[in-house]
């Protein structure tokens, strides 16, 4: 959910860009993290953790935690609340570690 | 490899500050900040600041860090490089840093380390549940993205934070259930805490979260009053139906830097956790790392800033610019940054710095 009104605050409306989660459409602000963008979808399971499969959701939205390492454009553990958003991006939630393709 | 007289890693308050008072002292300075933007942790902070005239007070957190960025951008001498995050420091003086996905290298013949902190959680059953955030999280979202952490929240810790958190809640529409405090007293000024009792938030002090419950993400969490011996009191259980969490429950120093680098550390809890030792003048146990803000002991914007100036400051002079106008502003800085720690509220951290002091030589 977006704040369409806010007292003291006035958010730019920023260049509306589609990309997907998990293969699914949706749309964002370009620029902005990529969490924002889930989130305002209704988006808030971000990853599992490693041995109890538990969700994770976006826990300091600062680039410390490391609870929201998803898979974007086949590149694994991107901090999806620093990485800003570009039209076309596939995001994916992750499994495991993630592999290194170099 | 890149050659500098000054580097400060960390273009939040203290960072800021350390830059724009390095540069204007005559040295040739560059700024790394791991963000593609500066200002910090200040730009989601949209209340107006307390202190005095000389850190701005009156203005709101994020106004000041237009104001300094807008400097550091008119100040010559200072490069800044964005995106770029510092990750280690040598003993032979090379700093490497990650920009833009390269990997550079920097010799600086002083460095300046302002990382900031990052924010502690609370130990309860489902604590990792969705929906459950660090109070700096719910402010980024809400204030610099505009996007809202949930529908209703709870609010854990009654310090400045938390408080001013709460009231940012209700700014952008949220319904806040309540805000709950370990501690028999809330931490705040007084004048915050009004302000959300104003608007019907209760604010239940001895109490703290007993659990957390919901299937993927949260959906609800239940209270509990502590005794005198900080014991929770079966029975006293409140349950409140939410869909947030906002954990307000205080920040450690990010000091991997300074371990790496080898500064001599100490664990202060009233500082937050392991901080450097350091002089008045900022200086570590490694004769050319200063250190300013919350990486140094976790307190607030306004002394960020003035330990910054003071750490920019002492840097150039270290390299050997000596000047009476230098001399007379750390002098001023030091007084305002000891004026700044003066009061009742500040004890704790009086208490914390007396920890960790080393004698100025320089």
């Amino acid at each position: 959910m977006r704040i369409t009104e806010h007292p003291i605050i006035s958010f730019p409306r920023r260049e509306s860009v589609p990309f997907t989660f998990d293969g699914q459409p949706l749309e964002g602000m370009a620029g902005e993290p990529i969490v924002a963008a889930l989130h305002a979808a209704g988006v808030r399971i971000l990853s599992h953790s490693m041995r109890h499969k538990r969700p994770r959701g976006l826990f300091c939205a600062i680039g410390n935690c490391s609870a929201c390492l998803m898979t974007v454009d086949g590149v694994p553990n991107v901090r999806v609340c620093v990485e800003p958003l570009r039209a076309g991006m596939d995001v994916r939630t992750q499994a495991g570690r993630g592999e290194l393709t170099w | 490899m890149v050659k500098t007289e000054i580097a400060v890693v960390g273009a939040g308050p203290a960072g800021l500050m350390a830059a724009i008072s390095a540069a204007k002292a005559g040295c040739r300075v560059l700024l790394l900040e791991r963000s593609p933007y500066m200002g910090g942790q200040l730009i989601k902070q949209t209340h107006k600041f307390f202190g005095s005239k000389a850190e701005y007070a009156g203005e709101r957190g994020s106004d000041i860090a237009r104001i300094l960025i807008d400097e550091v951008n008119a100040t010559p001498g200072i490069t800044v490089w964005d995106d770029a995050t510092a990750l280690g420091y040598y003993p032979d003086g090379v700093l490497t840093v990650r920009r833009r996905g390269e990997f550079r290298t920097v010799q600086p013949q002083r460095l300046v380390v302002a990382t900031g902190a990052a924010e502690k959680s609370l130990v309860f059953p489902n604590n990792d549940l969705p929906g459950i955030y660090g109070a700096g999280a719910v402010q980024t979202l809400m204030n610099v993205y505009g996007v809202l952490p949930g529908k209703r929240l709870l609010v854990v810790g009654a310090g400045n934070i938390g408080v001013i958190v709460a009231y940012q809640l209700l700014q952008a529409g949220v319904e806040v259930a309540a805000i709950v405090e370990a501690g028999p007293q809330t931490g705040c000024y007084k004048v915050h805490a009004d302000k959300v009792r104003r608007c019907g938030v209760p604010i239940f002090t001895s109490h703290t979260v007993k659990q957390a419950t919901g299937g993927d993400c949260l959906e609800s969490a239940v209270i509990w009053q502590l005794d005198g011996n900080w014991q929770p009191m079966p029975g006293t259980e409140k349950e409140f139906a939410v869909d947030g969490l906002c954990l307000a429950v205080g920040l450690t120093p990010l000091t991997e830097l300074l371990w790496q680098a080898g500064c001599e550390m100490q664990y202060v809890p009233e500082l937050g956790g392991n901080v450097p030792l350091r002089d008045e003048a900022m200086r570590t146990s490694r004769p050319e790392i200063f250190i300013a803000g919350d990486v140094a002991g976790v307190e607030e914007a306004s002394a960020a800033m003035v330990a910054g100036k003071i750490a920019g400051l002492a840097a150039a002079r270290d390299l050997g610019i000596n000047s009476e106008t230098l001399e007379a502003e750390l002098a001023e800085a030091k007084e305002q940054l000891a004026a700044l720690r003066s009061g009742p509220v500040s004890a704790k951290i009086r208490s914390g710095l007396a920890k960790v002091a080393l004698r100025e030589v320089g």
